[in-house]
């Protein structure tokens, strides 16, 4: 039994749909997010075993994962990131394009974990602005597939012209990211 | 046991028998003609790992490389033990030897320092390149002080 | 430029023979087939690969410096993320070198249920390995099947102690709870269905023509050269010597159980994953051997001082009450001196050099990592192989970040 996506509210006539731009595209990006499975430690094996036939996470349209980050929406980062990798996941957060959401996987990404020491980044929000944490250690992957969701959630309901704002500007700023113009 | 060690060293080592493990404490100029004759007489092929430890309460011995070598043909280990000022903290190499020691060097010597005299390419492989110290000396906190997440008051620090 | 100098060990390679450039090609730390962040820097002529220059370190957690501030108890969690492919057999190597430095003697069931566990954990992680072997192949199947047989795992090992990856399993004396009713049944389950699927997996790879000519010969090394770099485990195996670590200082009564031990003969890819392969049927009969023998008796050793007391105790006696407090707290010494340690994990020799000054907290911890030890082999075992052979070997080699780097 396959369950089809509610449309949003329109007008709907004999081969017509009228409705709001932003709920189409919404409703379109929220349902064919396509992850970059930044997997570095156990979270990763947990995201392997989410995508795997058991927890299936393609079902929520991330079927096709990728792993350039030209061609992805959703950078999931998961397991410890050591201040050495961290200039690494700023580039590769760089080279994605907009719009693009971030969600931190595990208690190490989102805060530096059980890993209070000198080499670990004490959360990937020191360097890259983060939409949604899923903490736990490693999390579940039924939580790793509510972070998912709630990131659609977020997906769905973004206005268009987020990403041109100057709040938005601004807090880029903040990280020292350049957006790109 | 303790007769393979009367018989490859002339001068004077120490071995002491614990946890069914032979102890042996020789210095650092005494570490390769020993490893020679371990090696190619008395059949000890395999390197198993080489670490340090750090005892600042010991003057003048504060450094202690660690050898574990290991009989494979007839199930011997071995520890070897030398100990290593802090201000003459070089140790010849058993990259010769043991092609496998060359990381296992190159880890001792980010963590502690150590100099392995010979090794053919002596840097840093676990901490970033730029990190001037060396973090597993005992002087040096765990936490990196800079951070402003955590309130050390509530962790008994 | 007439020859190459590969810094890191010196070697110099001629380059004369070369027509046309040398391409260098950065198999960076984020890339779909590292599985784990290391880098890899190869300097290329065409496809044949000339050097490769390891760069790892990018998920250095400081394993050992945080040992040294935290209880032996405690350390247990981190002992997780080394392997964590396998996390209970280095969980509970962890407990079998505090057993040994404390003087501690654990009862015949303990030794069982431990085997039945770190058995377990092996064929978990020989599933992951071979499967990613499949993937990197382009045989993605096998993949999805052998991680719904994790799954199982993963359920059983929910059943001794809750968690499914990083379990941070057993106690320093045993274990925290007995095997209960739907351990058994879901193992018996397991046992029963398992062979079955696995085989599928197995006649999908093993002699597959297709399989056999793409991975024979990549990434080969000799077992001498093997043993010059402290090779351990599956890889040692394939490359012809049979050490395992279970045979030659047998640990947990290992020694009652009846096995032997696959060995290869050109240490190439192929020869890996049919050792991981036959390793994991030798497991499935070792856990079969377990369960029949099983001596009855108690899940943990008589001591006090590292394993607590149950609760109704400590509501009602003194001694029980004042170890609760002393364990929780963190505050057991262990008696000082020095011990090495060494279980044979998923990917080999796994070894714990714990020093300790007799206080609450290990003195130095330091851990023998089989993967840091072998990865050292990588740059030699890919010269003059194209590079999805170099691709095939890294993940034949089972390499796992956390115990690279720890």
């Amino acid at each position: 039994m396959v369950k089809v996506v509610e449309s949003p509210e329109g007008l709907e006539g004999q081969g017509f749909f009228a409705t709001s731009l932003d709920k189409v595209i919404g409703l379109a990006r929220a349902n064919s997010i396509w992850p970059l499975p930044f997997a570095t430690s156990c979270c990763g094996i947990e995201f392997m075993a989410t995508m795997g036939a058991n927890y299936d996470l393609a079902r929520f349209g991330s079927e096709r994962l990728s792993f350039t980050p030209r061609q992805t929406d959703l950078l999931m980062v998961m397991g410890t990131i050591s201040k050495k990798m961290a200039p690494v996941l700023k580039q590769v957060y760089d080279q994605m394009a907009e719009p693009k959401w971030v969600l931190s996987v595990g208690a190490c990404a989102c805060s530096g974990g059980i890993f209070d020491t000198y080499s670990v980044l004490q959360g990937i929000d020191k360097v890259i602005p983060v939409d949604v944490y899923v903490p736990g250690c490693p999390p579940r992957p039924e939580q790793i597939i509510e972070g998912l969701m709630k990131i659609q959630e977020l997906a769905k309901n973004e206005s268009l012209r987020r990403r041109d704002t100057d709040e938005y500007a601004k807090m880029l700023e903040s990280y020292n990211i350049e957006q790109a113009k | 046991m303790a007769f393979i060690n009367e018989n490859t060293n002339n001068s004077a080592v120490c071995s002491v028998d614990q946890y069914d493990m032979l102890n042996v404490n020789i210095t650092a100029d005494q570490l390769i003609d020993l490893v020679d004759v371990l090696k190619n007489k008395q059949g000890f092929i395999y390197l198993t790992d080489i670490c340090a430890a750090h005892y600042p309460e010991k003057v003048g011995a504060e450094f202690e490389v660690i050898y574990h070598l290991h009989n494979l043909i007839e199930n011997q280990r071995v520890r070897l033990k030398v100990a290593l000022a802090e201000s003459d903290i070089n140790i010849p190499t058993l990259t010769v030897h043991f092609v496998g020691a060359n990381w296992m060097e190159r880890e001792t010597f980010d963590f502690y320092g150590v100099n392995f005299v010979g090794h053919p390419d002596l840097r840093r492989i676990l901490n970033m390149d730029d990190m001037d110290y060396h973090p597993l000396r005992k002087q040096y906190a765990l936490e990196d002080e800079t951070r402003t997440d955590k309130n050390d008051t509530f962790f008994g620090r | 430029m007439s020859e190459l100098i590969i810094k890191s060990t010196g070697q110099m390679i001629s380059t004369e023979t070369i027509d046309g450039d040398i391409a260098t090609l950065n198999l960076g730390p984020t890339h779909p087939a590292t599985h784990g962040i290391f880098q890899n820097i190869l300097k290329v002529d065409g496809e044949r690969i000339l050097s490769a220059e390891p760069t790892i370190g990018y998920i250095h957690r400081a394993f050992e410096k945080l040992a040294e501030r935290r209880p032996y108890n405690q350390i247990t969690p981190i002992t997780d993320r080394l392997n964590y492919c396998s996390s209970p057999i280095n969980n509970i190597g962890w407990h079998m070198t505090v057993e040994k430095l404390a003087g501690i003697e654990v009862p015949k069931r303990v030794d069982y249920m431990r085997v039945i566990v770190m058995e377990l954990a092996r064929i978990a992680d020989h599933l992951v390995c071979n499967s990613v072997i499949g993937v990197d192949t382009g045989a993605l199947t096998g993949f999805t099947y052998m991680f719904q047989e994790r799954e199982k795992i993963y359920e059983l090992y929910e059943e001794i102690c809750g968690a499914r990856l990083t379990t941070n399993l057993g106690r320093i004396g045993g274990f925290e709870r007995d095997f209960n009713d739907i351990f058994h049944a879901k193992l018996n389950a397991f046992l029963k269905e398992f062979p079955v699927n696995f085989d599928e997996f197995d006649r999908l790879l093993t002699r597959n023509r297709i399989f056999m000519d793409r991975v024979i010969g990549a990434g080969p090394i000799t077992a001498e050269r093997a043993v010059e770099y402290s090779f351990s485990g599956p890889n040692l195996r394939a490359a012809g010597l049979d050490y395992d670590v279970r045979v030659m200082n047998p640990y947990s009564s290992y020694q009652d159980f009846d096995f032997s031990i696959p060995v290869g003969k050109d240490g190439d890819t192929y020869d890996r994953f049919v050792v991981r392969q036959e390793e994991i049927r030798q497991s499935l009969s070792i856990i079969r051997q377990a369960l029949d023998k099983m001596p009855a008796g108690d899940f943990h050793a008589n001591v006090p001082e590292f394993y607590l007391p149950p609760k109704e105790e400590v509501y009602r006696s003194m001694e029980s009450l004042i170890y609760h407090f002393k364990i929780v707290m963190g505050e057991t010494t262990i008696p000082a001196g020095e011990v090495y340690y060494s279980v044979e994990g998923a990917n080999g020799e796994l070894g714990y050099y714990l020093v300790s000054d007799g206080g609450r907290t290990p003195y130095r911890l330091h851990f023998r990592r089989p993967c840091f030890i072998y990865y050292q082999a990588y740059p030699e075992m890919i010269v003059d192989s194209v590079l999805s052979d170099a691709i095939l070997t890294m993940s034949s080699m089972n390499v796992i970040a956390g115990e690279l780097d720890a």
